[in-house]
């Protein structure tokens, strides 16, 4: 994975230093309240409801063994002994003092790591598809494109106080794991009928208060290109992005206000001024920070394992997790293993120090010292000999990481929700855990098959529930929580055939109390009305919304008119 | 005089930034030397001109291809931020230096506080007029922030990755975060 060398290190304890100052000058009341705002955002510092959060940039969801054993350590030494995996491949700590946050950057740059721009208006952390590099599917790896972009947007001068927060993806494989069009920016790492390596170019997707599925402005721009393009993109941005109303302050409004043609002309105007100048790629970096992620020394495996097979046929239950959190590996012998941090009764992507330490642990035992965190809010092992995977399950099991529901109802995607975060109109984890256990029949989990219920405590859509099979969005109604509830969304992966596709709501909001049965009867609903083999989405394409809907809100007018 | 930060240091100042008040023309202009709106320099330029001592500052919605022309014949031009939060003056001053030729003095204006100075200075600024219940002492430190950066900008157009000591991986040598080690 990259490592740094000299300008990164000296950029990140500079980084430090200057923030350090900040805080001390704060403390002191030299700087205001809002004047500080937005240079703790640029260093990851929310101010929360019980304490300030701190959100720790995982690039492109990529972690070495060192590196996930400090964020145990400051998870036990700063927090409450655990931390949060967001939907951005970050970490979040809910419990850190504000004076101990300067300590943490050092703690964290001594790892190389930091919290450099994971929140404020500016160029958030570059996400990237969990499976770069060990994919079957994989056309090109977006590691070190998703790198390149990582140092060019750090500190970017002309780009830190942009119209409001800037999210790009890179995802090179045939699925798309890194729900692309929804970004700012949606990058596909791919190549041309000439065998020519390149990027399709995406602008204006995005979540939100206005969900928007990216336009492609370039369907392929030569790889040396994608600095300057992705410069002048955020040139027009940062000139005629509104500034005048936070919530119509994204690339996507001003894509779709002007619309997407003359946005591209726009850009294609500025693009030409820079085009071809120093900051054009070179093969040589290319091929430098490419080689920052070389494939380790695989043992020479066969694909089948004739203990693995004879536990697999033993085991139904190591059968069962087998089958939904280890993934195929471009490596015979070799497989990827997803472990799940949906066990119900823990929010959705938390992990406590132990379980990280006990995951660096099984990455260098198991595999070569490294972890990737997903935008679902699992964690990975990118490595793992097909003849380990039975100890790795049983150990992962002992510490709760081996509930096998990866890509089931009951891994859910949530935001940290209003028990946490003071953006929040509703709480999430209490919906997730309520729905998880009302499905707690893994037969039956199983037998409903893949649906991704995404919950978002509020429209900023953390929770990601425009792209949930099923979305759950958390609104506040004469200071009530109540919950909204959509159909049909797809965030571009194989779970949703590829498409990517906002969830259209169903109908009026319900209370909290009526979550589980709500969702009850949308299953109740497919289990009914589907195919053979057919999945949920599959069957909301099919069907529609309107016997979902037919049914869950039946109940509901029978009552009325009962009451009437 | 008001003290502002000039070409690393801290000098006393007397330029006078002339702006309208909402709604309203600009009336007579004060003695000495001015800063007025581009809207003013466009519309009376040759006037101006005449009377001399006239700097022009853009807002962030002005477009600096307007001021292009005038350029050969200005000693100052300022860039206005309105509020610190407001970035479109750094690529208003991008723009003015490595598009359209500017290099005379380039200056901040407004909302200008300490922490911004660092990243103002790459885009092309060279002279700071920081907000005056803020230290100018602070804001000349904040000039060295950072020994290094990774992408080109005006100060620096060669980003990082052009240079030729970037080391590549085998020469980082091994410590504890070699994640790729014989399994």
């Amino acid at each position: 994975m990259y490592r740094y060398d000299t300008i990164d290190r000296t950029l990140v304890n500079e980084r430090v230093e200057q923030y350090r100052d900040q805080l001390a000058r704060h403390l002191a009341g030299e700087l205001s309240d809002d004047e500080f705002r937005p240079l703790r955002l640029q260093n990851g510092l929310y101010i929360q409801r019980h304490a300030p959060m701190l959100r720790v940039a995982i690039p492109y969801g990529l972690l070495s063994a060192t590196q996930l054993r400090m964020l145990a350590h400051i998870a036990r030494k700063y927090d409450r002994g655990f931390g949060h995996f967001t939907t951005r491949q970050n970490i979040q700590y809910n419990w850190p003092k504000l004076e101990d946050s300067a300590d943490i950057l050092a703690d964290l740059a001594s790892v190389e790591m930091h919290a450099i721009q994971t929140s404020g208006n500016c160029v958030r952390n570059i996400t990237s598809d969990e499976f770069a590099g060990i994919a079957p599917d994989e056309i090109v790896d977006p590691r070190p494109l998703a790198e390149i972009l990582r140092q060019w947007s750090t500190f970017h001068p002309e780009f830190a106080f942009l119209p409001r927060k800037f999210k790009i993806a890179v995802n090179g494989a045939a699925e798309d794991r890194a729900a692309t069009a929804f970004h700012d920016i949606g990058l596909y790492v791919l190549r041309n009928i000439e065998g020519e390596l390149g990027v399709r170019v995406l602008v204006g997707g995005g979540m939100g208060r206005t969900p928007i599925i990216g336009h492609v402005i370039r369907d392929f721009l030569p790889w040396k290109h994608a600095l300057t393009y992705v410069e002048a993109i955020l040139r027009v941005y940062n000139r005629y992005g509104r500034r005048d109303n936070m919530y119509k302050a994204r690339i996507k409004i001003l894509v779709k206000a002007i619309g997407p043609e003359e946005f591209t002309r726009q850009v294609e105007e500025e693009w030409v001024e820079v085009k071809d100048g120093p900051g054009t790629l070179t093969r040589e970096e290319l091929d430098r920070v490419s080689a920052y992620f070389p494939p380790p020394d695989y043992e020479s495996l066969p694909d089948v394992d004739a203990d693995h097979e004879r536990l697999l046929a033993e085991n139904a239950a190591f059968a069962r997790w087998v089958g939904r959190s280890v993934r195929p590996h471009r490596v015979a012998g070799y497989r990827s293993v997803v472990l799940s941090l949906k066990k119900t009764g823990v929010p959705p992507g938390d992990a406590t120090a132990e379980q990280m330490e006990a995951v660096a642990d099984w990455s260098e035992r198991f595999g070569f010292g490294e972890i990737r965190v997903s935008h679902e809010q699992n964690l990975i092992l990118s490595d793992v000999r097909i003849r380990d995977l039975h100890a790795l399950w049983l150990e992962a099991k002992a510490v709760g990481l081996a509930t096998p529901n990866i890509g089931l109802i009951t891994d859910i995607i949530a935001c940290p929700g209003g028990d946490f975060c003071s953006l929040a109109n509703a709480k999430s984890i209490p919906i997730a855990e309520a729905i998880q256990r009302r499905f707690d029949d893994l037969d039956y989990i199983h037998d409903i098959g893949e649906l991704n219920i995404n919950i978002s405590g509020c429209m900023n859509s953390c929770g990601h529930h425009h792209a949930g099979h099923i979305g759950i969005l958390g609104v506040d109604k004469d200071g009530e929580e109540w919950y909204q509830v959509s159909l049909g969304g797809a965030d571009g992966s194989a779970a949703g055939r590829g498409r990517s596709a906002i969830g259209k709501v169903i109908g009026p909001s319900f209370k909290a109390d009526d979550m589980p049965d709500v969702i009850s009867k949308l299953v109740d609903t497919f289990v009914e009305l589907r195919d053979e083999g057919e999945r949920f989405i599959d069957a909301v394409d099919r069907l529609g919304p309107a016997p979902f809907k037919a049914r869950v809100y039946a109940s509901k007018h029978e009552k009325e008119a009962l009451d009437a | 005089m008001p003290e502002i930060i000039r070409k690393g240091a801290v000098v006393q100042d007397d330029w006078q930034v002339v702006r309208p008040e909402a709604g309203q023309a600009i009336g007579a202009l004060p003695p000495g030397r001015i800063i007025v709106p581009l809207s003013l320099w466009l519309a009376q330029a040759e006037a101006l001109l005449a009377r001399g001592n006239v700097g022009v500052w853009l807002a962030g919605t002005d477009d600096p291809a307007q001021l292009a022309p005038w350029l050969e014949r200005l000693s100052l031009v300022a860039v206005d931020f309105p509020k610190f939060t407001d970035g479109r003056g750094f690529s208003i001053a991008y723009l003015l230096r490595s598009r359209f030729g500017w290099r005379g003095e380039l200056r901040a204006i407004g909302d200008v506080l300490p922490d911004q100075v660092f990243y103002m200075q790459r885009v092309g600024f060279d002279a700071f007029a920081v907000r005056a219940d803020r230290s100018v002492a602070t804001a000349l430190r904040a000039l060295k922030t950072f020994s290094d950066a990774y992408q080109g900008s005006w100060d620096n157009a060669v980003p990082a990755f052009r240079r030729a000591d970037r080391p590549w991986p085998e020469s980082l040598g091994q410590d504890s975060l070699k994640t790729r080690q014989q399994a």
